[in-house]
């Protein structure tokens, strides 16, 4: 599951993938034609509206994208960087960008695209563009109480004007889609063309106008890889397959093999903290899609072993542990209480009590006794690892 | 040679945004540009002025966020990508030439003086604003960052706001 950067590729070799992705970008901004500043402007005089249309494609395509890859559950979106909001610094550098724009012709990616091609325009942009940011980097206490004002952190817009992040999408492509259709009217008649379009253009246009809307609507109108993981734990046939394992077993396995296991307590955080099974850890049955703990999921050496209070909420976390990874996984048949009660609550048996009765009290008494101890030893070394997962920095700044 | 016409803008816009939802997927973070520029200021400053970098806070601040040298920095290694990409789609293209553009109504040195002035600018701004066109409005655009598309909104309306004046440098009225 995405984004791969920081746990599945780090360090150094970020690096390489930065040069490779700025290569491709650098290749597909001069294709576009931004590294030619009459085109670049030409969106401010009305001649030329190739900025908006690669610009809102781009976005358009990114945004849709997104929505997508976090819908099939590729790409997590509590770990993507969101530029945060810092209201006045936004408007006012904005402000002050585009003056730089009309005035320099370029925009910082664009002009390193430029120089690349040999616009002498772009060298001098630059030149400025390296003393601007020298200035602000020196001049910094100055500037700090604007920099720092209105912070609203990492706000998202669906949010904040209390949509679906698919209706925005839709939205917004909407709002596009009529961008490039009344650009380009403005467009032809500044340049004295009446454009003849042929049927298969118009059809090819339609066509990828359409996509963004279906894509939009199968998001809006399909479980997502969330819902659809629980809809399969409900799957009563699925949880048929839960292998279990008995209390006796239980205990035994704990009181002689408890470092080849994870007896992992599905019930909430403030029940388990009351009490819970010794040597066991706690992953609530709500958390289980939580990205920190699909290690336990997905590890090969231990036996990961599940209860709960509810026998089927355990068979539930079994599909769902299944289908994230294959680590070997049991639900205890009993649930937590009775479990306790079987094992840690053994009545004395009456003297009139069978042999077997007898042996089995031993049995459970002695391995409650053993399984005990070794709780106290582990106590501390038993809670799940907290894995932190880092929020993912980016930005210009 | 000619050179080549220009992709069709729409293409080359899916491409872009394709590129960018390969970024944001790969590393959780979108493109950028006046970031990478400011780590070579930062490096510049850093090599020329040892003391005045370990004394000024900004660059203490950027120095623990990037540890080591303002070089290693994700951007930085982006933006030189980015001039390779560019220069080789310029070659592909027989675009790469010495050429400065301008409006006909004004001259080269008017024309350069107004370059540095917008870089200067734009330099200035992006670091007030947390990133240019780039990293701020379009990577903010696909994460739908509320002050991604503000700082869009700003740029391109104030930019249009004051493209009237600076007419004489791009057309010739």
């Amino acid at each position: 599951m995405g984004p791969l950067v920081p746990d599945i590729i780090g360090g150094e070799f970020n690096f390489v993938i930065a040069l490779l992705i700025g290569i491709a970008f650098g290749f597909v901004l001069e294709q576009a034609g931004f590294s030619t500043t009459k085109k670049l402007v030409g969106l401010f005089y009305g001649y030329d509206f190739t900025v908006l249309k690669v610009f809102f494609t781009a976005g358009i395509t990114a945004m849709v994208g997104v929505v997508l890859l976090a819908h099939l559950g590729l790409l997590d979106l509590n770990m993507i960087y969101v530029n945060p909001t810092y209201l006045r610094a936004a408007l006012i550098g904005g402000g002050i960008m585009g003056a730089g724009f009309i005035i320099g012709g370029f925009c910082p990616g664009t002009s390193i695209c430029a120089l690349a091609t040999g616009k002498i325009g772009a060298f001098w942009f630059i030149v400025g563009s390296l003393f601007g940011i020298l200035i602000f980097m020196e001049a910094y206490p100055v500037f700090e109480e604007v920099y720092l004002a209105d912070n609203w952190g990492p706000v998202r817009i669906d949010k904040f004007l209390g949509l679906s992040q698919e209706l925005f999408a839709i939205i917004m492509t909407a709002v596009a889609i009529a961008a490039f259709f009344f650009t380009q009217k403005i467009q032809d008649h500044l340049h004295g063309i009446k454009p003849t379009y042929s049927k298969n253009k118009v059809l090819t246009y339609s066509g990828f106008a359409a996509l963004p809307f279906v894509i939009i609507a199968i998001v809006a109108l399909t479980p997502n890889s969330h819902e659809r993981m629980l809809a399969k734990a409900d799957n009563s046939a699925l949880q048929e397959k839960a292998k279990e394992i008995m209390s006796d077993k239980l205990v035994l396995e704990l009181a002689n093999n408890y470092y080849n296991i994870n007896l992992i307590d599905l019930r909430d955080s403030s029940s388990f903290n009351k009490s819970h099974l010794p040597l066991a850890i706690n992953i609530p049955f709500d958390s289980m899609l939580n990205r920190s703990y699909e290690d336990y999921f997905k590890q090969h050496y231990k036996t990961n072993i599940f209860y709960a209070d509810h026998p089927q909420t355990a068979k539930k976390a079994y599909v769902i542990a299944t289908n994230l990874g294959d680590a070997e996984t049991y639900v205890l048949h009993e649930t937590a209480e009775q479990f306790d009660s079987l094992i840690f609550k053994a009545k004395i048996p009456e003297s009139t009590a069978s042999k077997s009765e007898q042996q089995l009290y031993q049995f459970r008494s002695t391995m409650a006794q053993n399984v005990k101890q070794i709780a106290e030893r582990m106590q501390k070394q038993l809670q799940p690892v907290k894995k932190v997962t880092k929020k993912v920095k980016g930005g210009c700044s | 040679m000619r050179a080549k016409a220009f992709m069709n803008p729409y293409l080359a816009g899916f491409l872009l945004g394709l590129v960018l939802l390969n970024t944001i997927y790969i590393t959780g973070r979108g493109l950028g540009a006046s970031g990478g520029t400011k780590s070579m200021v930062a490096a510049t400053v850093k090599a020329v002025a040892p003391e005045h970098y370990a004394n000024t806070r900004y660059y203490q601040e950027a120095e623990a966020e990037h540890p080591g040298s303002p070089l290693k920095n994700w951007l930085f290694f982006e933006i030189i990508g980015v001039f390779i990409g560019a220069f080789a789609s310029g070659v592909i293209s027989d675009r790469v030439a010495l050429k400065l553009e301008k409006g006909k109504g004004v001259t080269n040195t008017v024309r350069i003086i107004a370059s540095i002035t917008g870089g200067l600018l734009f330099g200035f701004g992006s670091q007030l604003g947390r990133g240019c066109t780039s990293g701020s409005a379009l990577s903010g655009m696909a994460v739908m960052s509320f002050g991604g598309i503000i700082t869009m909104l700003a740029i391109f309306g104030s930019a249009y706001m004051l493209a009237y004046f600076f007419r004489k440098l791009w057309i010739n009225k």
